[in-house]
């Protein structure tokens, strides 16, 4: 796969495969020309080109394989404390003079904004280098011979693998009439399979900036390993027991926290660390913080309004001691912004978005070994909110779920659904591996560690 | 967009598509919401762009851009077959389409008032005053009210020679109040959770609900669950309201039927399905009196599934999904329907935007009434449990297991609610669960609900879907283990 990308490279690609991605200049110059057009006190200028491209696959075929390129061109405006927001992706004058005509429009229309502060000026972002040429320059001919080498190894094998290969770039600039501009560029990488037998599957998955980190062949060895390993399932009596969650699990029920970290959420009282903050709720070893800047996260370094976000020590050692804070909910709670608000006007307030859990030592092999009796799963599904305050989620295992008997895992069992309260699982973690960047399907990427958790509860066995 | 579509069909041809068809979306939308009395979101945003979708050497290419120059449109429509050729490295067999005729019109769904011409003002002042009216409650916490319209102009052209002109209003209103209290956080919503309702409809649809007429019971509700006993745990009758059975339609029907999920192509997220093809017309899927539809046309309802054509040009039809309780057919479009050897689309392809392949979505997919009035069912209920408003939903991956909670339950005794019950649950398998029906009430209590946000496919596409439903009983159903110890 690597070698498809840097081929590419040789040849001197566009900077991005068949796609055209305004530069930073051609994105300034429309923001000044939205800034000129418009009459309001104050005035904001939020721009998104993205050109994504993705191959997907199923049955050991390529299915379905699609390309965007969009610009997205959001104002909002201010009169007189009231404010709103409109967007367009037309770069025409007339489409711009009408977008900055709906967002005075909107503003003119509503009372004030609560709360509503001034623009920020000018700030100073920390610097991160998410942008790879290798990412940027994949084509759809590199993305499909990956494929179809991995798709003729598993139709040798008997196997069926379904799947998606996926690369894109993003260019922002936020901008406002108060001197803010804030620029960033990303490109991403991900490569996600599932690899099915007659009653069994396995599935594997990865994501970055950088393609050259992916590695598209072991991925879907580990996903039909994992098919072959889980062949004939048995059922298995739900209760509560010790699993193992591989990062992907553990990041898919886990991320379902991020909200409750909104200081909004909190001043609302529907997150779940209201009343609980500084108090130790979960166990010693969980540490949480949301880093913008970690290496194996993705990210724009600044928040809905251009503000520089910060890192934030969420939990300490089992204790939450921190939140996280848009501009306008800080000086509601006395609190001082973090960077994490979300685009105004809106609701929410902020979130964070990078969440980095501190893991251990602890290999997965180590963590079989020392069971004497568990359930290791690749990955949870479909997973919903039951109880917000206990935090007590509900969904399925799916894609390799095993039985681990006397240090060594025994093979495949049927799925089952879990009941499970957050807050009680991060209490009964009983072994952490190194933290990696895991990619799910339910929570937003984030740098976790697999995690041994004891009494983790599955209510119920579905049939397969 | 005639001009615009050409272009791109004319390139996609000269470059080597034996097939193509696009569609010029035109996008816009209006989003109000306020919390605690003070408006939260107020925004409007506008989107028009081109998706071209070919068969080259035999296989699938998609591209869409937002340049609606000449060069921008057929650089797209060069690429789409470009994407194709590269899919046709990793093939097993070639695309093929069923027959579909080729269709010339135009159409559009009724409505009685654009809601983008009434004033903003007026918008936001009916939501604040429902807002208001929730927190007049002692003990509501927090309140939140929204609205979102759409309007989606499309043109679809494809080179077999078919051009539709579709213009789609929808509509979309709800209200939410919490309460937190005794370290226990709970809600209730009007009229569904989650938004609200949404239909193909105008402003009317907002102004029949009465926002404000229900606020003042929708916080009463939300304090009132505090003091509620807790949803029994065991196998008990359970009655559903219509929202909620609504999406237990939805997730246990309408999913498992889609028949690219039952070929396995979207095995690697969303999942497959038990529905295998073995089981089409030998399943019974349900008792004898449950009908289920997938019904596209207007004279089912406004519904979000509601449209003239879908987007490969195949016109609305109504297909019998689950006919006296048999498995009866499945969510087909030209390429899925030809792998099992049908000789027609269903009609069900559809994308959420411009820049999303089009690709088979529910539309209305509906349970057809029967003839109990709910006053009847509630009478001849000796013990059993009524559960409304969705507040958790979860199946997994073969659509086999699912679990649900509501907001609010009643306990029914002697045929009669007879006291509150808070944090409801059931959960099960679908057929078995299907096949427990004994009643349906009649059409007086039956609702196209609108689900505004089903999510599917990779880029992920968040489509609207219609359900059609009304209370129903389900017997020996297990209850309460979402909250079991």
């Amino acid at each position: 796969m690597r070698q498809a990308t840097s081929r590419k490279r040789v040849q001197g690609p566009p900077a991005v495969a068949e796609a055209h991605l305004p530069s930073f200049a051609e994105l300034r110059r429309i923001a000044e020309r939205v800034l000129k057009l418009s009459e309001a006190d104050e005035t904001e200028v939020t721009m998104d080109a993205v050109a994504d491209a993705l191959t997907r696959f199923a049955n050991n075929t390529i299915h379905q394989h699609v390309a965007e390129q969009t610009l997205t061109i959001s104002v909002r405006t201010v009169f007189d404390g009231s404010t709103a927001r409109a967007a367009t992706n037309k770069t025409d004058e007339e489409s711009l003079r009408r977008v900055v005509a709906a967002a005075s429009r909107l503003a003119r229309s509503q009372p004030k904004y609560p709360g509503l502060l001034p623009m920020p000026g000018t700030q100073k972002h920390a610097k991160v280098q998410r942008w790879f040429e290798a990412t940027a320059a994949a084509t759809p001919q590199d993305r499909a011979r990956a494929v179809a080498r991995i798709v003729q190894r598993t139709a040798k094998e008997k196997q069926t693998a379904a799947g998606t290969y996926s690369t894109g770039a993003t260019r922002s600039l936020l901008t406002n009439s108060k001197g803010l501009a804030a620029s960033y560029e990303q490109t991403r990488a991900e490569f996600s399979i599932t690899v099915m037998e007659e009653h069994s599957s396995g599935w594997a998955k990865a994501s970055g900036a950088d393609i050259r980190t992916l590695d598209p062949d072991a991925l879907a060895a580990q996903a039909a390993q994992k098919a072959v390993a889980s062949r004939a399932p048995r059922e298995l009596a739900p209760g509560r027991y010790t699993v193992i969650l591989e990062p992907a699990a553990a990041l898919d029920i886990v991320g379902f926290l991020f909200y409750d970290f909104a200081g909004t959420a909190v001043l609302d009282q529907r997150s779940c660390l209201t009343k609980r903050l500084g108090k130790k709720i979960f166990g010693e070893n969980i540490t949480l913080w949301d880093d913008v800047t970690h290496p194996q996260q993705l990210g724009a370094p600044f928040d809905g309004e251009g503000m520089p976000r910060q890192k934030v020590l969420l939990v300490d050692r089992g204790v939450p001691r921190n939140l996280v804070y848009a501009r306008g909910t800080a000086k509601k709670m006395k609190a001082k912004p973090t960077g994490h608000g979300l685009p105004l006007p809106n609701e929410w307030g902020e979130a964070p978005m990078n969440l980095v859990l501190e893991g251990g030592n602890s290999s997965l092999d180590e963590m079989v070994r020392r069971s004497e009796r568990g359930i290791l799963v690749t990955r949870l599904w479909y997973i919903r909110e039951v109880d917000p305050y206990e935090k007590i989620m509900t969904g399925m295992t799916r894609d390799g779920t095993f039985l681990v008997e006397n240090g060594r895992i025994v093979g495949g069992i049927r799925n089952l659904r879990f009941n499970q309260s957050i807050l009680e699982l991060l209490a009964n973690v009983e072994m952490l591996g190194p933290a990696v960047r895991a990619s799910g399907e339910e929570a937003m990427d984030m740098v976790i560690p697999a995690m041994k958790v004891r009494d983790f509860h599955f209510t119920e066995v579905t049939k397969f | 967009m005639l001009q615009i579509a050409n272009w791109a069909l004319d390139m996609a041809k000269a470059r080597g598509a034996t097939y193509a068809d696009v569609r010029v979306m035109d996008i816009r939308q209006r989003e109000l919401s306020t919390k605690n009395g003070e408006v939260g979101t107020c925004a409007e945003s506008e989107s028009l762009g081109i998706g071209i979708r070919v068969i080259a050497n035999g296989a699938w290419g998609f591209a869409s851009t937002d340049q609606l120059t000449k060069e921008g449109v057929q650089a797209c429509a060069a690429r789409a077959v470009a994407i194709a050729k590269a899919s046709a490295l990793a093939k097993t067999h070639g695309v093929e389409l069923v027959p579909e005729d080729v269709h010339v019109d135009s159409w559009q769904n009724p409505y009685i008032k654009d809601p983008f011409r009434i004033a903003l003002e007026r918008q936001l002042a009916l939501l604040k005053a429902a807002d208001d009216e929730m927190r007049k409650v002692k003990g509501v916490t927090l309140t939140e009210t929204g609205m979102v319209f759409r309007r989606i102009e499309q043109f679809f052209a494809s080179s077999a020679g078919s051009r539709i002109h579709q213009v789609k209003m929808q509509s979309g209103a709800g209200m939410v109040a919490f309460s937190f209290a005794n370290n226990e956080l709970q809600k209730r919503s009007y009229p569904s959770s989650f938004g609200g309702q949404h239909a193909l409809e105008g402003y009317e649809l907002v102004e029949r609900m009465d926002l404000v007429g229900h606020a003042r019971r929708v916080g009463e509700e939300a304090v009132a669950l505090h003091s509620a006993a807790q949803c029994p745990e065991g196998a008990r009758t359970i009655i559903l309201d219509s929202s909620q059975l609504a999406l237990q339609v939805h997730e246990s029907v309408g999913h498992p039927i889609e028949l690219d999920r039952v070929l396995g192509m979207e095995a690697n997220m969303a999942g497959t399905s038990f529905l295998t093809l073995d089981k089409l017309r030998k399943l019974r899927y349900a008792s004898e009196m449950v009908n289920v539809v997938a019904d596209a046309r207007l004279e089912h309802g406004p519904g979000l599934g509601t449209f003239g054509y879908d987007d490969e040009g195949v016109p609305a039809q109504c297909t019998p999904i689950i006919t006296a309780g048999l498995f009866t057919g499945y969510l087909t479009s030209r390429d899925t329907a030809a792998m099992i050897g049908e000789k027609h689309s269903g009609g069900t392809v559809r994308g959420e935007s411009w820049n999303r392949l089009p690709m088979i979505r529910m539309t209305n997919i509906s349970l057809l009434p029967g003839t109990w009035s709910l006053e009847d069912l509630l009478a001849d209920t000796d013990d059993g449990i009524y559960m409304e408003t969705n507040r958790s939903w979860s199946i997994d991956d073969k659509r086999y297991h699912f679990q649900f909670s509501t907001e609010i339950g009643w306990e029914i005794k002697g045929g009669k609610k007879v006291r509150m019950l808070k944090n409801p649950s059931y959960s099960g398998i679908t057929t078995e669960f299907w096949n427990s029906c004994d009643a349906i009430c009649s059409r007086d209590h039956w609702t196209l609900w609108g689900t505004p946000n089903c999510g599917k496919g990779q880029p992920m596409q968040s489509m609207g879907t219609g359900h059609g439903a009304s209370p129903a009983r389900f017997r020996n159903v297990k209850v309460g283990v979402a909250f079991s110890s």
